[in-house]
C-alpha cells in the first residue's frame, strides 16, 4: 500500500493525469476525488464523463485539463461509451493492433448516474464490461442550480423541492446506488468519501483490478448548493461519515465489508447544521423531520451491520 | 448529394493537445491568500491530497528542509503554494494538523509584499 507521499507525487505535477487550471469552485472535492482516483491506476487510464460539473469545468473550449484521453459524451450515455470503448480496444487488442495495457473509467454525478445514466449503467454492469464507473455524489443537479435527483437526501431544500409552509422539502429518501449495482452480481462496489483519500485510492485500486466492472460512489459536499464556506468541503464529507449518514463500504464479490465504523455515532444535526439545504428543518414545526431522518439512519445502518455479520453473499 | 463512403473512410474524430487548462490562470478568483508557514509544517501531505487545484506542488529532497520544531525532513517535501492556481478555498489551512497554512485577505497579503 502506498503511502500519501508516494499518492502524493503521482497526483501534483504536469503530468499528473488531471492538472490545475479547471473551472471548478473554489473548494470543490471533485478534483481531489478525481485526482486521487486516477492516480490509483498503474496503468494508462481512457477517461469518459457524463455531462455534469466535472465535464463542464475541466473542457472549456479551447482548454482541457485531462492529461489523459478523455471523450466528451452526453448526459445518458456515459457507461454505453465506456462499454463501445472496452469492446473496441478488446478488438484492437486480438488483432495485435495495441499491447498496451489500458484501464477505463466512466466518471459522472450523481444526477447523470442515479437518474439520467441509470439505464446505460445497468446494461454495462450487466454486460460485464471491464471499467470502473466513478459516481462523485453532490446530492443533486448542482451544476445547473441545485435541482432534485434521485440521490437528494430526504428533508432537503431544492429548487424543485421547495421547503416552505406546506413542504419540509424532498419527502422521499436517496436510492441506494451501491446496493443496486451490487445487485447485478458483479465483483466490487463500493462507497468511499472525499475526506478519506487512502480508504479511496485503496478502493480506486481495488476498482481498477476487478474481474469485470466495478462502481465506486464518492460523496462530494458541494459548497456553492448546500451552501457552506468553501474551506469545509472535508469537514462535511467527515461528519457525513461520523454520522453514518454516508457509511464507508464495500462489496467484494457479494460480500459486504464496513471500513469505517464511527465508536461514537454523532447525532445527525451535526451534519445538517450550516448548511442551507437543511436550514429549514431547525425552524419550529420541522423538528420530526429531523426524528424521522435519525431514525432511517440508524435503521440504515443497522441493516449494514447485520448484512456484514452474517457474511451472506450479496 | 455527397459522395458515399464506407465507415473505415470516415475522418476520426477532432483530437485535442492535452492539459492545456495549465495556461488558464485561475488563482484570480482568490479572495483568500494561503500563507504557508514552512517552519511548522510536517510535510505530512494531507494538504496536497485534498488541495482540489493541485495548486501546491512538492519536489523530492535528498538533502531535506526544515519544518516543524526545526526537524530535517526529507523524502517528498510540501513547497510553497502556486499562487497562480489557488482559488483560496482554505481547506488546506483547514484540514492542517500542525496549523502551517493561514487564509489572510489577498489585498492584505498584497500590502505585506509590497512593504517587504
Amino acid at each position: 500500500m502506498p503511502t500519501l507521499q508516494e499518492i502524493a507525487l503521482k497526483t501534483t505535477g504536469a503530468d499528473a493525469r488531471i492538472v490545475s487550471g479547471h473551472r471548478m469552485c473554489s473548494g470543490c472535492g471533485i478534483g481531489s476525488i478525481v485526482k486521487t482516483v486516477l492516480a490509483a491506476s498503474d496503468k494508462p487510464v481512457v477517461v469518459v464523463s457524463a455531462t455534469g460539473c466535472l465535464e463542464v469545468v475541466t473542457t472549456i473550449y479551447p482548454f482541457t485539463a485531462w492529461n489523459t484521453p478523455w471523450m466528451h459524451l452526453t448526459f445518458e450515455n456515459a457507461a454505453s461509451v465506456a462499454s463501445g470503448i472496452e469492446a473496441a480496444y478488446k478488438v484492437l487488442k486480438r488483432r495485435g493492433k495495441i499491447d498496451e495495457e489500458v484501464n477505463i473509467l466512466a466518471v459522472g454525478g450523481d444526477g447523470g448516474t442515479y437518474d439520467i445514466g441509470f439505464q446505460a449503467l445497468s446494461g454495462a454492469l450487466e454486460r460485464r464490461h471491464k471499467f470502473m464507473y466513478l459516481v462523485y455524489d453532490n446530492e443533486g443537479y448542482m451544476n445547473t442550480g441545485n435541482q432534485r435527483s434521485g440521490a437528494t437526501p430526504f428533508g432537503a431544500n431544492t429548487t424543485t423541492v421547495p421547503a416552505g409552509k406546506v413542504s419540509f422539502g424532498k419527502p422521499q429518501w436517496r436510492k441506494n446506488l451501491v446496493e443496486i449495482a451490487a445487485a447485478h452480481r458483479i465483483s466490487y462496489v463500493a462507497q468511499a468519501a472525499v475526506n478519506n483519500t487512502m480508504d479511496l485510492y485503496k478502493k480506486a485500486q481495488k476498482g481498477f483490478s476487478a474481474d469485470g466492472p466495478a462502481v465506486l460512489a464518492v460523496l462530494q459536499p458541494c459548497p456553492s448548493n448546500w451552501s457552506f464556506d468553501s474551506s469545509l468541503t472535508i469537514q462535511y464529507s467527515k461528519l457525513a461519515v461520523e454520522t453514518n449518514f454516508w457509511p464507508l463500504y464495500e462489496i467484494e464479490n457479494g460480500i459486504v465489508h464496513i471500513n469505517t465504523k464511527p465508536s461514537n455515532r454523532k447525532p445527525i444535526e451535526d451534519f445538517l447544521k450550516g448548511q442551507t439545504r437543511f436550514r429549514h428543518l431547525f425552524r419550529p414545526g420541522n423538528e420530526h423531520v429531523i426524528v424521522e431522518m435519525q431514525k432511517m439512519i440508524d435503521d440504515e445502518w443497522a441493516r449494514l451491520l447485520k448484512l456484514e455479520e452474517s457474511g451472506i453473499q450479496f | 448529394m455527397t459522395e458515399r463512403r464506407t465507415w473505415q473512410e470516415l475522418e476520426l474524430g477532432v483530437e485535442l493537445p492535452a492539459a492545456t487548462s495549465l495556461g488558464y490562470k485561475t488563482g484570480g478568483w482568490r479572495v483568500l491568500r494561503p500563507i504557508f508557514n514552512a517552519s511548522e509544517c510536517t510535510h505530512c501531505m494531507i494538504c496536497v491530497s485534498y488541495c482540489p487545484d493541485m495548486a501546491i506542488p512538492i519536489a523530492k529532497s535528498e538533502e531535506g528542509v526544515a519544518g516543524k520544531g526545526g526537524r530535517l525532513f526529507k523524502g517528498v517535501v510540501r513547497l510553497a503554494t502556486n499562487l497562480d492556481y489557488c482559488k483560496g478555498c482554505g481547506i488546506c489551512a483547514h484540514e492542517c494538523p500542525s496549523k502551517a497554512i493561514s487564509m489572510v485577505r489577498e489585498e492584505e497579503a498584497e500590502q505585506a509584499s509590497c512593504k517587504l
